[in-house]
Parts: C-alpha cells; sequence; structure tokens
C-alpha cells in the first residue's frame, strides 16, 4: 500500500516523473515535490477552487485528483501562464480591473478564467459567473473578477481578430 | 485533510478491471470521478484496501445512438453530456440536469456512472434515470445483466450492485418529439446538493397526459417515484387542481433527512413545490410553448 | 485613450492621495509568486497535527500515544503533560482568560485540541493522529447559552473554580465570565417609563466564521546553537505575536524573528493565538528542528475563532413622532468554552456601546453578559472593529421595529433622529465622540438615487397582488482605528501604530509600517499618502510590512485601524522628512526656510518660479550636502497615538424580492453610500465595499456554525458553511460622499468594514421590510430560504388561490 509508482506527466510544458504513493494529490505533489506553490489548499473538499489547474485541456481541482491519475497528463498551473511575450490576457485583466485582494484564491480562478475563456470566448456577465462558479473568493465580492475575465475576452478576441 | 493508504491499480480493459473486483473480495473501491469518494476518503469516512481507477479504460467512455435507445459509458463526464449534440437532440432532459449538479470544475471529473452507482439520494442521476426508465449495464466475472433504473436503488449507498460488479453503460430512451421534460431543483448555492428536486417527464396526446413519470431528489433515502401522483395525471387533462393533487401526493411520500439546507417539513414542502413547478414546465415543453 | 504623457501634470505623475493607482501587490499573485505560509519549507521541516475530542465536554481517561509512536517517520506525540513542565499546557487569551493549549485533564468542546503529533510529513501525521487512542468520560454539557447560568449548570471550567474575580467583573456563577455595563441605567429606566412609545425585540446574531480562504498555519524554527527562534505566522498582528511568543517561552524577544507572510485574508480570524502555533514552537524547540503546522478547513471552522453569538434584547422608548428618547440593550454573549475574543484589553464587549448608532439619543444602558458554553472559544469580530457589526445591527434593526410600530416610514424616521452635522464632536450617550458626520447628506442622495418613493410604490402595488418585496435600509455610523493607548491595548500594549521612512540618495524610498496587509492594498495605499507628503512619486516608494525584525512595531491589521493609525504615521513621517527636505533646500537655495514654499514635489523661491529644488535634488543632498549641524540622511520615524477613534458611516439601500412558495430571496438592488472621510485610491475603496458587502450577504443569508444539544457542531466543511458563488452573489452600486476626520492628518477614516457592518442591516431589514405589511417586526438571521419559508408558511403566505 505505500508502495511508491513512477508517474511521468507533463507541467507547464516541461516533462517530470515523480514517485509517488497512491494516495498523495495532486496538488501536494505540485507544491511540495515540484515547488509549484502558486497551486493553493482553501477547503480540502473541492468546494472552493484555490487548487484549480488545467489538466488535459480542462479545469480540473487538484485536492481531488491523485498524482497516480495523472500519469501521461498534460498540466498547466499558475506558473505556466506567462508567455515569452509577457502577461497572459487574464492575468492582465485580474491586474487591470483589480480581481484580486489577498491573492489566495486568484491562481485558481486565473486556471478556470484561462479555459473559460477558450470554452466560450464571448461570454456574456452570467455565463462568466456561471463559469467561475467552481471557484470561491472571499474579497472581492467577484464584481471585479467578472470584469476582468470580460477584460480578458475582449483582449483574447482582439488579439485572435 | 489525507486519505488512508490504499493500492492503485488501473486497469485498460473492462475485463481486467472485472478480475481486479473478483479478486478484491469486496474490500476495492472503484474509482471513476472520483469527487465523492475521495473527499469520503480524506474525512476518513471510506478506507478501502484498494482503489481500481476505471479512468483509463476506453470501453467506458462514449455517447452512441443504438436503435431508440442511447448508451452512455459510465465513465462519461458530467461536462461530456452537456456538451453532447445527440443528448441535446434526442434526450435534452438529461444535459438540462447536468447543469445543476456541482461546478464546472467538478463536472469535468464527475461522471454518470460515479453519481449512478454512488447510491447517494443527494445526487441528481438517479431520480432523472428513474423518471427516463433507464437501464443499466452491471458486469462481472461472471457475465452481464440489464436491470431498470427503477428496481436499482434500495436505500442510502445500498444498490443493486453486487461487490464484483461494475456498471459499465447507462441506456436512456430516445425522447420522441412532443415529449415534456423539466428538472426543477432548489439548492442554496451553486455546487450545493438539492434541498429538494423533482423530475417529470410525460407525453400528451392533445389535452390529455398519455403516461408521465414523477421522481424526486434527496427527499428519501433513495431517489422516489411518485406513483400515485403519475397514477393519478395518467388519461387526464392537466389542470390547475390536479398539478396540486399530484404535488400532495408526492409529498406524502418523502422522508427526508433533515440537516443545514431544512427540515423535514420544509424539504417535503419543497419537494412538493418542485413538483408542481416540473408538471408545468414539462406539459410547457410538451406543448412546445418553452 | 487617454492623455498623452506629456501632458500629465506633475502632481498625476505623483500617484498621490485620490489617483486611482492600480495595485502594486499584483505582480506576484497573478504569477504564482505569492509566500503564503504553507509555501515555506525548511531543510528538515517537519508536520504537526492535532488529535482532536469528538465530544463537546468530556474528562479525559487516559491519552495512549504508543501506537502513534510507532509509526516509522513519527517524531513525537505531545500532550497537556509534556508542556507542564514548561508552563505552557495553558496560555493567556487576550481577553485576560486562559485557554488550554493542550488539552488538560478534560475538554470543553468538539473539536478541541487534545495531542499534538509531530511526523515527517503531513501524511504519516494524520496517519499517527488517527493511532492516538484517546479514552474519554463524556460529561454533561452547556450548549444553549441561556441555560449557562442555571444553578444546576454543568461545570465548564474547573480550573476556575474559586476564583470569583473575573478580568472585568465580579463573577456570580461558574459559568459567568463578565458583566459589562455602559450607560446610564436610572435615566434609561426613567426615560422608559415615561415614554409615549416603547418597543422590545429579542435579536440573535447567530455564531459564524470569517473563514478566510487560506486557513491559519506557522512554521516554527528553532535555531537551538543561536537560542534563536524564528516563526512564520498567519497573522494580522506580528508584532503581538512576537512579544506573545518570547513572554510564554522565556526567550529573548530580541531572539524571536516572527514574519507574517502574504496572508490569504484575515477578517479578524488571524487576530488571535492559537494552540497549533504554540505546538508547532515547542516542537521545534523539543525536537530541534522546524516544524509546520496548518490547519485543514474543518479544523479552521471548528476550532478557530468563531464571530458573533450575541444573543440581544434591544429597547427603544420615543415620542409618537418617532424621536428615539432612550435606548436599552441587554446581551447575553456565548463566548465558548474560553474567553479568546480579540478585543483591546479593557473592552470586554469590543466597542458595542456604539450601539446609540447615528441617532442622537440622549439617554442609553447596556449591560452585556459573558457566559462559558461547551462551544469553541472565539468570538473575533468577523471584519468589524470590535462588536461593531452587532451593535449597528441592533440599532439598525430597532429603528426599524420603531418604525413599523408608529407607522413612519424608514427614512423618514432615520432623518428625523440623526446627529447632526452641527453637533459635531458628538459626544453619544455611551461614551464616545464622534469626529465628523453628514448622515442625512447621505441618506438623502441614496434616496434619491434609488428612487425611493418609486420603489415604496411598487412595493405597494407588489403586495396588492400578493407578492413580496423588500426595501431595507442602513445609515450605520462605526467606530474604527483603535486606538488611543489610554484606553486601547493588548495584552498591555498600547494600539499606537508606525510608519519608519527612509529616503535613498537617488530619491526612491523605502517605507516600513507596524501593520499588516491581508488584501487591503497596503503597499499601494501607504505609498499614495506618502507620495502626496514627500513629493516622491508613489511608484518609487516601497512598502513592506510583517517581518518583526526590520518593521516597527505596530499592533497590525484590524479593526480597519490601518489608514487611521499606520496612515496617519506614515503622513506624519513623510512631514517629518518634508520639514528636513525643507532645510535642506533653503540651504542649496541659500535663502531663508520661510522663503520657499511647497509645491507638489518640489520647493520654489516664493515669487521665482524658476529657483527651485525638486525632492530628488534634495534628496541627493541629503547624503552629502546638507546644511551645517543637520545630520546626513533623510529618514524619519513615527509612531501615532491616535487622539480619537475615526467615525466613518454610510447610508446602504436594499431591495429583495422573495419567492412566497420557496422562501428564497433575491437580491434585485444594492446601492452602498459609503463616507470613509479622505478618500486615499477610489479603486481599492470600491474593492473593499464589494467585498465587505458579499460577506454581509453571505452573514444574512446562510453563515450559521449550530450545535446540537450535545454540543455537537453541524456542517463545519465549505460543504456546509455557506460561502457564495460569484453566481449567488449580487451586484452592487457604489457612491460616496466625503466629510474628513477633523483629527486625521490627512482625514481619512478607515473603509474596509463599514461595507459589512453596514452591509448585514440593510440585507436584513429588507428582508424583514418584505413581512412588514403582515405584522413582522423581526426575524433572525440567517435568511436561508428554510427560515423564510418558515414565516411564510406561518403566516399562510405561501398558500395558493
Amino acid at each position: 500500500m505505500n508502495d511508491k509508482q513512477e508517474v511521468t506527466f507533463t507541467v507547464n510544458g516541461e516533462k517530470v516523473s515523480v514517485d509517488v504513493v497512491p494516495r498523495e494529490l495532486l496538488v501536494h505533489t505540485l507544491r511540495e515535490r515540484l515547488n509549484l506553490t502558486g497551486t493553493h489548499i482553501g477547503c480540502d473538499s473541492s468546494h472552493c477552487g484555490a487548487c484549480t489547474v488545467d489538466f488535459n485541456g480542462r479545469s480540473v481541482k487538484a485536492c481531488t485528483v491523485l498524482t497516480v491519475q495523472a500519469q501521461d497528463a498534460h498540466i498547466v498551473t499558475v506558473e505556466g501562464l506567462a508567455g515569452p511575450s509577457g502577461l497572459h490576457p487574464v492575468q492582465e485583466g485580474f491586474q487591470q480591473e483589480h480581481g484580486l485582494q489577498c491573492g489566495f484564491c486568484t491562481p485558481g480562478m486565473l486556471m478556470r478564467a484561462y479555459r473559460f475563456l477558450q470554452e466560450n470566448p464571448n461570454p456574456t456577465e452570467d455565463q462568466v459567473r456561471t463559469g467561475m462558479a467552481g471557484n470561491l473568493c472571499r474579497c472581492t465580492g467577484y464584481q471585479n473578477i467578472v470584469k476582468a475575465v470580460q477584460y480578458a475576452a475582449n483582449k483574447l478576441s482582439a488579439r485572435s481578430v | 485533510m489525507i486519505p488512508p493508504s490504499f493500492s492503485y491499480r488501473a486497469p485498460a480493459t473492462v475485463s481486467e478491471a472485472l478480475a481486479l473486483l473478483n479478486e478484491s473480495d469486496g474490500e476495492a473501491k472503484v474509482l471513476a470521478g472520483g469527487h465523492s469518494l475521495l473527499p469520503m476518503m480524506k474525512f476518513r469516512f471510506a478506507e478501502p484496501a484498494l482503489l481500481i481507477d476505471i479512468g483509463r479504460i476506453p470501453e467506458l467512455k462514449g455517447i452512441r445512438q443504438v436503435g431508440n435507445r442511447i448508451h452512455i459509458g459510465a465513465m462519461t463526464t458530467e461536462n461530456e453530456l452537456l456538451e453532447s449534440a445527440l443528448l441535446k437532440e434526442k434526450c435534452p432532459l438529461l444535459p438540462e440536469v447536468v447543469r445543476w449538479i456541482a461546478d464546472p470544475q467538478v463536472r469535468n471529473r464527475g461522471t454518470i456512472g460515479g453519481d449512478i452507482a454512488h447510491g447517494d439520494p443527494a445526487n441528481d442521476h438517479p431520480a432523472t434515470m428513474r423518471a427516463l426508465e433507464a437501464e443499466f449495464v452491471l458486469k462481472s466475472a461472471d457475465g452481464e445483466r440489464v436491470v431498470a433504473a427503477d428496481d436499482f436503488y434500495l436505500g442510502t449507498y445500498y444498490t443493486l450492485l453486487e461487490a464484483n460488479e461494475l456498471l459499465t453503460e447507462i441506456r436512456v430512451p430516445v425522447l420522441p418529439p412532443g415529449t415534456g421534460y423539466a428538472y426543477k431543483k432548489l439548492k442554496r448555492k451553486t455546487g450545493d446538493f438539492a434541498i429538494a428536486a423533482a423530475c417529470v417527464v410525460l407525453s400528451l396526446t392533445g389535452d390529455k397526459c398519455e403516461r408521465i413519470a414523477i421522481t424526486l431528489t434527496n427527499v428519501g433515502p433513495t431517489p422516489l417515484r411518485a406513483e400515485t401522483a403519475e397514477k393519478l395525471l395518467t388519461g387526464k387533462a392537466i389542470d390547475d387542481q390536479l398539478v396540486e393533487q399530484a404535488a400532495q401526493l408526492a409529498m406524502e411520500i418523502c422522508d427526508p433527512a433533515e440537516d443545514l439546507r431544512g427540515d423535514k417539513e420544509y424539504k417535503i414542502h419543497m419537494a412538493g413545490e418542485m413538483t408542481r413547478r416540473a408538471i408545468r414546465e414539462a406539459i410547457d415543453r410538451a406543448r412546445g410553448r418553452k | 485613450m487617454g492623455i498623452p504623457t506629456e501632458h500629465y501634470t506633475r502632481k498625476e505623475k505623483l500617484g498621490g492621495v485620490g489617483c486611482e493607482r492600480r495595485r502594486k501587490e499584483d505582480a506576484r499573485f497573478i504569477q504564482g509568486k505569492g509566500n503564503y505560509v504553507d509555501d515555506i519549507k525548511l531543510p528538515g521541516m517537519l508536520h504537526g497535527d492535532f488529535v482532536r475530542s469528538p465530544y463537546a465536554h468530556a474528562r479525559i481517561k487516559s491519552i495512549d500515544a504508543s501506537a502513534a509512536l510507532a509509526l516509522p517517520g513519527v517524531h513525537a506525540v505531545l500532550t497537556a503533560k509534556d508542556l507542564k513542565p514548561l508552563n505552557l499546557h495553558w496560555m493567556p487569551t487576550l481577553a485576560g482568560d486562559v485557554q488550554a493549549v493542550l488539552a488538560d485533564e478534560k475538554v470543553g468542546f468538539q473539536y478541541q485540541e487534545v495531542a499534538f503529533v509531530v511526523a515527517d510529513d503531513r501524511y504519516i501525521a494524520a496517519d499517527a493522529a488517527d493511532m492516538v487512542k484517546v479514552e474519554y468520560e463524556v460529561l454533561p454539557c452547556v450548549s444553549d447559552p441561556h441555560r449557562a447560568m442555571d444553578p444546576d449548570a454543568p461545570e465548564i471550567r474547573p480550573d476556575l473554580a474559586g476564583k470569583m474575580q473575573g478580568a472585568h467583573s465580579a463573577r456570580k456563577h461558574h459559568n459567568h465570565i463578565f458583566t459589562w455595563e455602559v450607560g446610564d441605567k436610572a435615566a434609561t429606566d426613567l426615560a422608559f417609563s415615561m415614554a409615549e412609545v416603547t418597543v422590545k425585540e429579542k435579536i440573535w446574531y447567530p455564531r459564524n466564521h470569517g473563514s478566510p480562504l487560506e486557513t491559519c498555519g506557522a512554521v516554527a524554527a528553532f535555531d537551538k546553537a543561536n537560542g534563536e527562534l524564528k516563526l512564520w505566522v498567519t497573522s494580522q498582528a506580528p508584532h503581538v505575536v512576537r512579544t506573545v511568543v518570547a513572554q510564554l517561552s522565556g526567550l529573548d524577544e530580541a531572539r524571536v524573528h516572527v514574519v507574517a507572510p502574504d496572508v490569504g485574508g484575515g477578517f479578524g480570524v488571524k487576530v488571535g493565538i492559537y494552540p497549533g502555533y504554540v505546538c508547532a514552537i515547542v516542537a521545534s524547540i523539543s525536537l530541534g528542528r522546524p516544524v509546520k503546522w496548518i490547519e485543514d478547513r474543518v479544523e479552521h471552522l471548528a476550532a478557530t475563532a468563531f464571530g458573533r453569538d450575541y444573543h440581544m434584547t434591544g429597547e427603544l422608548a420615543a415620542d409618537k413622532d418617532g424621536r428615539i428618547k432612550a435606548l436599552r440593550v441587554h446581551v447575553l454573549a456565548d463566548h465558548g468554552a474560553f474567553d479568546s475574543c480579540a478585543d483591546p484589553s479593557k473592552w470586554p464587549a469590543g466597542f458595542f456601546n456604539i450601539c446609540t448608532g447615528s441617532y442622537d439619543i440622549k439617554v442609553a444602558y447596556v449591560c452585556v453578559d459573558g457566559v462559558y458554553t461547551n462551544k469553541a472559544p472565539g468570538g473575533v469580530s468577523y471584519r468589524c472593529s470590535f462588536r461593531v457589526t452587532e451593535a449597528s445591527y441592533i440599532i439598525e434593526r430597532m429603528i426599524d421595529v420603531l418604525a413599523q410600530r408608529l407607522g413612519i416610514d424608514k427614512a423618514e424616521i432615520r432623518l428625523r433622529n440623526f446627529i447632526k452635522p452641527e453637533q459635531f464632536p458628538y459626544m453619544s450617550a455611551l461614551g464616545w465622540e464622534y469626529d465628523s458626520g453628514n448622515y442625512a447628506e447621505g441618506l438623502r442622495k441614496v434616496l434619491e438615487a434609488c428612487d425611493y418613493a418609486g420603489l415604496r410604490r411598487e412595493q405597494a402595488e407588489k403586495r396588492a397582488r400578493g407578492y413580496l418585496m423588500g426595501i431595507g435600509l442602513s445609515t450605520f455610523t462605526e467606530i474604527v482605528g483603535a486606538g488611543p493607548t489610554k484606553i486601547c491595548d493588548i495584552l498591555g500594549v498600547g494600539m499606537f501604530d508606525s510608519c519608519e521612512i527612509r529616503v535613498h540618495p537617488t530619491g526612491s524610498a523605502i517605507a516600513r509600517f507596524g501593520t499588516k496587509d491581508q488584501g487591503q492594498s497596503h503597499r499601494t495605499t501607504y505609498a499614495q499618502i506618502l507620495a502626496t507628503e514627500i513629493g516622491i512619486p508613489s511608484e518609487n516608494i516601497m512598502i513592506e510590512e510583517g517581518d518583526t525584525d526590520t518593521a516597527p512595531y505596530g499592533l497590525g491589521t484590524y479593526g480597519s485601524r490601518s489608514t487611521p493609525t499606520a496612515g496617519a504615521a506614515a503622513a506624519r513621517a513623510g512631514r517629518k522628512i518634508r520639514a528636513k527636505a525643507r532645510k535642506i533646500a533653503a540651504h542649496l537655495l541659500e535663502v531663508s526656510e520661510d522663503d520657499l514654499e511647497w509645491d507638489v514635489d518640489r520647493f520654489v523661491v516664493k515669487g521665482v518660479p524658476d529657483q527651485m529644488k525638486t525632492m530628488k535634488d534634495i534628496a541627493w543632498a541629503a547624503y552629502n550636502n546638507v546644511p551645517p549641524g543637520l545630520e546626513p540622511g533623510l529618514e524619519a520615524v513615527d509612531y501615532y497615538d491616535p487622539p480619537n477613534m475615526t467615525y466613518p458611516s454610510g447610508a446602504y439601500l436594499c431591495v429583495v424580492d422573495i419567492d412566497r412558495y420557496t422562501g428564497e430571496v433575491k437580491v434585485r438592488r444594492f446601492y452602498a453610500l459609503d463616507d470613509c472621510g479622505t478618500r486615499i485610491n477610489p479603486i481599492i475603496i470600491d474593492g473593499q465595499i464589494h467585498g465587505g458587502l458579499t460577506e454581509a450577504f453571505a452573514v444574512a443569508m446562510g453563515q450559521e456554525l449550530p450545535y446540537d444539544k450535545e454540543g455537537n457542531l453541524l456542517g463545519a466543511s465549505l460543504l456546509d458553511y455557506f460561502i457564495p458563488t460569484a453566481v449567488e452573489t449580487p451586484k452592487y452600486e457604489t457612491d460616496f460622499t466625503v466629510t474628513p476626520s477633523p483629527h486625521h492628518p490627512i482625514g481619512a477614516k478607515g473603509v474596509g468594514e463599514s461595507p459589512h457592518v453596514g452591509g448585514v442591516s440593510a440585507f436584513s431589514n429588507a428582508v424583514i421590510d418584505a413581512f412588514s405589511h403582515v405584522g413582522v417586526t423581526h426575524i433572525d438571521m440567517p435568511y436561508k430560504s428554510c427560515n423564510v419559508w418558515k414565516m411564510l408558511h406561518a403566516l399562510g403566505l405561501d398558500k395558493r388561490e
């Protein structure tokens, strides 16, 4: 039961291998073995979304995924969001629209927004609220988070024109 | 919150999974999306010795039409149901229900099979399955059986599924044009379980209700089917008074557990209210008004 | 797109007070480079986890840790017996009581800390905690505070047996903590006996929890060779933590280094000192290795710092025109098993005596009885300055009750009773000197913006058609910025705050503060205050807080005190810098100081505009060419002891629609007008208001920590504890008036907590207003659909025709 298994996956474009026991949670592997501490733990029970990462092109809560389930997975964390040309539009949006205060929910929010805007590039305000409903914030009241996501949507669609 | 230790296997085929289940002597749990099981393990309410991860079995995925039924692989995720053009056209009730389940991230992991097989009366698919008169394919090393959703639920976390069996497929009917349907769920917030929910599927001939199914979520130890209410409405032109009587009959079968969402009295009344709303909406849809 | 750079005025380039500066904190957070306590990783670090009591009240018969200790990777299992020789099995609380660090012979609440397991990693620690066998003898428990002082009530605190003098008053029962009285009881009773009208209402403010997204935690690293302790901790008040740790551990305070790194939200929850911190420290000292302790969400909700739980009885006496003559309030305060309220030492019920609110009430009397129950300790103020939300709630609810009794409009009755602008400074009947305010102006502005008369007409029409619509008003006044050291201290340390600033030779600066940001944007706004004072662009002013080795001593960030205290210190330290700069400029320009005038970022010779020295010039000169007799360098320190509190206020209006058949409450509109005095950064202010209103919404609509009769906590995870998502959360409109504080150096009052304090009453008043036409004067929170439906059902309003 405590036998370790080798698990290989890609994080932020880099291939990594870790030896883990089956019960190790992906969020702990990311934070403690790979030192990617941007992904946070808020509730332990998959309710808050602070641990949201992009997993094979879908948003998931890394507190409720076993690392052994990540074999061959492609994972993007907040650390992988900015590109060589600078911040990702969602990062820019959160800064421009005051979409964060204490910063603890922010990485999860950004990772969800990053995927959400690929699922729905031109969302209405209500769609932003529904699309971001897996992430809790205690500081902002969401109003500026909605604006931040809309800012990013505009920026992204301007870019793709 | 840390789950206890366990062994982990990720079989590549259903037969491998069934062999593992057979060997495990009831000590194993099947890991589907994990969003019920892993939290229960973190709270140490569940301590299985072995987790059999069925997430790497391609044959458990997919949505396809076979005759007048739609076959859904048990490991199809909630968001895949939501995005399915086939379901949207042929069984739109299902994506409508999924919209009310959990949140976007959880729907990316959570599966229809996990939701159904867990046996939690708070889950949304079980009542829907009863209303659709769906069938479940249960496989074991000894063979396979097809059971009716109506017969599947025996008690809270207690179903027809034997320890050596795996739910592999869910079969729902193609809803004929003109079928009315609705799922009405009252909940405190996104991601929460229902305070009470009602599912209605009906067909009309002229003004008369030809057949109707009414089922309820989270107001009893299993998903409930309001048969007396169904009987009352079948063959009749449904008016406000009949809706009211049906709601009362639905309330009579409820036996919800009290929690922070509400006490018994409230939940029973809300089961009635959701029933009223679901019947009305289903009728509107059957008449093409919505 | 905007104005070209060359047209920017120097003032705009300065980025000073009033500008919409974007946050300087964000860059690291949006790139995953924040540094929170759980991100800290040290070589050889161990992990601690608690064994907690499943029972609310029980005697511990035995603790058997042998199986846990036998588990590979387990280094220690600490119990009260291990802490006793160090005299650390109990610790003092901020409220003058003591709290068990680890249960000493008995437990007083469910989830109480019983043993502390230390292991190689958190997985082993969790397994080991499960393996510690504790044998309990269950005792009868006190769950209902109303029964706490029954003659035969079980004794919760035998450690206090015979100690009939408490920290704040005599104790009249073994479960009694204090009785606190303020005001003139005789005059109040007389006013009531003579009043034309009196109203009375029992109002419970339920137990809830601030629950920031980051839970509490610490990393303790004891350096045996040098006898020094370093502690990283989720603290809103790291300097106080250092002092308390030094006192508890016996270590020289200079050898205790406390750092509050990034803090993931606080809301008052991270003011206190918790058993986990102490256990991590003890374990690190005894094992000689760093020890991390991070609580999970269940532990956080169940054992760490609840808020409120005030059972209030409010009474108003008035004339028939609704002019209030007197206020009387009794509170039964449920403090749990230990009195660990995070209040200033002399204030056992915080500043609850602000409960006369925005109204000119000539006589008042308040009596608060604090009692022990078998529940978690805490009673911190959840985003408010020490029981100010409870105080605001009772008066804002009672004025509505009075309005309904008299049939006077709820806006009109407020306008009739407001303290008038010309009455300031205003001495309240319960002893506070309000600094400034213009309450009527704020309310009138809101009523007009929302077409209040139109809303009331709509409500009447809707009622006629059987719909339930409610309009809630809240015209609150807060008391924040604790506070004057003569009346405010924490464990004997006065509640001043501080700023230390150094201007570097090339004209940039670093400033350090005794406060600690948890999302309030200090790095952004303190720099704005300083920019205006010293003429150096805010972009060139670095702000640091949280490291007790480098920052000046301060009491921390809570109670909306940062702007009133440390913000004032910033302005005053800046003025000291500017005063020295003037001397240097006069020296450089060879004129007298009196010949100079300040112009944004420079000193100019009066009448000769091209004769000037910029702050950049002056900074350079400060290091090579100062007038004879003046020290080189350009630094200043200010420890600011505020002369008074500040009194932010606001007028909020909330409109709700209620579903008759389900009890669901839908917030249709929320208009929030705040007056926080001088506005430093409008964007940050709006962000604070949105966040505080959302907390208020959560409190009003669903947050609760209920216990059953056996003292079991029902629902201590985010599955049950209500934190709304973006979907449920209303949208807000914000507005403002500006009435500066006359005693604050820049006239600012503080804003972080206003929306929570004022918001709860507005939501509440709106829900109850929806029922006012059927005679309902009060419904206790939370207004979850079940509770609202109970009222609808009892009144028959859910019946279909």
